[in-house]
């Protein structure tokens, strides 16, 4: 028996550059994997289609040696919490499992996975090393073919176990889904709490799945709609600061904060150019709103559209080519799709109702956007060329769509009615099938996907 | 410099008009503003309670309809007389339009309400703009008329 299992020789060294070499680890793994792979029986999960039949997959309780039994059973329930949600699996209750108390050593019966209907099994332990670290190791089998998929293992400090599991379930999506997953990523939000009529509103930021919330600004501030940068831990959002509302840059490491720009009125709707290298965002003059860029290195800003009319919430298309953005231009709100040097100005929304909010999928092929119709607001996606629209969600009030860095799942806020209603985060994948609502400590409102964490 | 002393001298007339009608509403207080007289005139109470400090607006609309040009009217005339005071408009917006869009036109409803009372002969620099677009709601409830009392502009009078 042998298995496809790199040796990763750390030194104690940052929690940083451990995990940048866990990562680096799991790509390498990942390919030795996908090289020693025949090409017949083996499992696959096609999520191009509609409505897809969830895999069944058996997570086995992760092995843990003293210390580590809490926590070894923990990261394998975050990882099947991860592929319960995404919709794309279905884990099968560990009490209906035949084969109990397996590790990562331990061969699979593949016969009992098979009678409980499981087409996958996910095997893992957790150890203590003298260095007070954790060495995890798990293994992903197809069930049918009897074959190991996946063999990886990682060196990490216990606190970041949940992180652990969530590289682990972004390497099982990965490998039977052929899509990279998005389970390692954070989502930044503003937590809402107070009355509705007097609401405090702060910049905070969450792990995907809504834990390990942490709070960046203390709600002194109205701050709103902030964005990840693609490529730093940074985010731009706009903030009142001295009751002159602005779109500020934040680094989450440093907590340093710089106003961007020095425009001459009211500037807000931020968001990245797709290098990171720029911020496309509206200035306010008088009653018109048009859009602007800055090079956050030049510091010098381009002016964009030049309309009496409301032109605002732009999103660059994935190789920065063009810019997608709402303006009431021709009377209500509508979509529009123009170079990103803000010529050729194309109106693509047409359907009865105003359209907001757009923002385009990392992988470019759909824009999602808010709709307005008959006093419902949904949450839909259309093609840049403005054909194949589709509804994903729709109520009283849903609004502000954004992309998971595989461009397969949106998360948006979901506001509910009355003087105790308030909004919370919700996600959606491209099916429309699966909405999760993810749990927070308070109202939350504007939820924007970092990239995957390295 | 002649059409600036015009322009004072119908500023006063305006003044003292508007003096003798609220002379003639409250014969015991020959003051600029009628209404309430437990209100010090001039006094912030006084701009709200007697003037009026905010105009409504239609859905997704930034024009000003009779009745909001009556309020800026007064809101004008008032501030010619106590020139003392620099007013901030807040521009807002209700709660059933997207959060972007809403800042946008909670800043148009200010500039219109600000176009107004530049028009009336208040000074620009006088004058200062802010949307909070759907951010500061003052009824809560979850219905058309709470829904139209928060799609408004609310002259703030910033000290004196």
């Amino acid at each position: 028996m042998s298995f496809v299992m790199g040796l990763n020789p750390m030194r104690t060294t940052g929690i940083k550059q451990l995990w940048r070499r866990a990562c680096r680890f799991v790509a390498a793994a990942v390919a030795v994997v996908t090289i020693s792979q025949p090409a017949y029986a083996l499992i696959e999960l096609d999520i191009t289609q509609g409505n897809v039949e969830p895999m069944p997959i058996a997570i086995s309780p992760f092995a843990g040696s003293g210390l580590q039994e809490d926590v070894a059973g923990q990261i394998s329930q975050v990882v099947a919490a991860d592929l319960q949600r995404s919709g794309l699996f279905r884990p099968i209750d560990p009490a209906a499992h035949i084969q109990q108390e397996m590790n990562v050593g331990t061969m699979p019966r593949f016969g009992d996975w098979r009678t409980i209907g499981s087409q996958a099994l996910v095997t893992g332990s957790i150890a203590q090393q003298a260095n007070g670290q954790i060495r995890a190791e798990f293994r992903l089998w197809d069930v049918f073919a009897g074959q190991q998929l996946i063999g990886q293992q990682f060196f990490t400090t216990p606190e970041n176990w949940r992180r652990l599991a969530h590289i682990i379930s972004d390497a099982i999506y990965q490998r039977l889904t052929g899509e990279k997953g998005y389970f390692d990523t954070r989502v930044v939000f503003i937590d809402e709490s107070g009355p509705k009529d007097a609401r405090r509103k702060r910049l905070a930021i969450m792990d995907q799945d809504g834990a390990n919330v942490r709070y960046l600004t203390r709600g002194d501030d109205l701050v709103l709609t902030p964005r990840f940068s693609p490529v730093s831990q940074e985010v731009t959002y706009m903030s009142y600061v001295g009751g002159n509302p602005q779109v500020y840059l934040f680094n989450i490491e440093t907590g340093q904060r710089e106003v961007l720009g020095n425009f001459p009125g009211m500037t807000f709707a931020p968001r990245f150019s797709p290098d990171g290298q720029k911020v496309i965002m509206s200035l306010q003059q008088g009653s018109n709103a048009n859009l602007y860029l800055m090079d956050l290195r030049t510091r010098r800003t381009t002016r964009l559209t030049n309309t009496a009319a409301i032109d605002t919430s732009p999103s660059f298309s994935p190789d920065g080519r063009q810019v997608v953005f709402e303006s009431d231009r021709g009377g209500s709100q509508q979509l529009y799709v123009m170079n990103s040097n803000g010529s050729g100005a194309e109106r693509i929304s047409f359907g009865p109702g105003q359209y907001s909010t757009p923002v385009w999928s990392p992988r470019g092929d759909l824009i999602a956007f808010t709709k307005v119709h008959q006093g419902r607001f949904m949450i839909g996606v259309i093609r840049p060329d403005g054909k194949g629209e589709r509804i994903l969600t729709e109520g009283y009030h849903n609004e502000g769509p954004a992309w998971s860095p595989n461009g397969r799942v949106l998360t948006f806020f979901r506001d509910t009615v009355g003087e105790q209603g308030g909004p919370q985060v919700w996600t959606v994948d491209l099916t429309g099938y699966n909405e999760q609502l993810v749990q927070t400590p308070n109202f939350a409102s504007d939820p924007a996907w970092s990239p995957l964490l390295d | 410099m002649s059409k600036t002393l015009f322009a004072r001298g119908a500023r006063f007339a305006a003044v003292v008009a508007v003096c003798l009608v609220a002379a003639a509403c409250s014969q015991t207080r020959p003051e600029l503003t009628s209404g309430n007289s437990s209100v010090a005139a001039g006094s912030g109470q006084d701009f709200v309670v007697n003037v009026g400090d905010r105009v409504f607006f239609l859905n997704n609309q930034s024009s000003l309809d009779g009745a909001a040009r009556g309020v800026l009217d007064k809101q004008a005339q008032w501030l010619q007389h106590y020139k003392n005071y620099s007013i901030t408009i807040e521009g807002h917006a209700d709660e059933r339009g997207t959060r972007q869009y809403n800042i946008a036109l909670g800043a148009r409803r200010a500039a219109a309400v600000r176009e107004y009372l530049v028009a009336k002969g208040i000074s620009p620099s006088r004058i200062k703009t802010i949307s909070y677009g759907k951010e500061r709601p003052v009824a809560v409830c979850n219905a058309a008329s709470c829904w139209s009392q928060n799609r408004r502009a609310v002259t703030v009078l910033n000290g004196q």
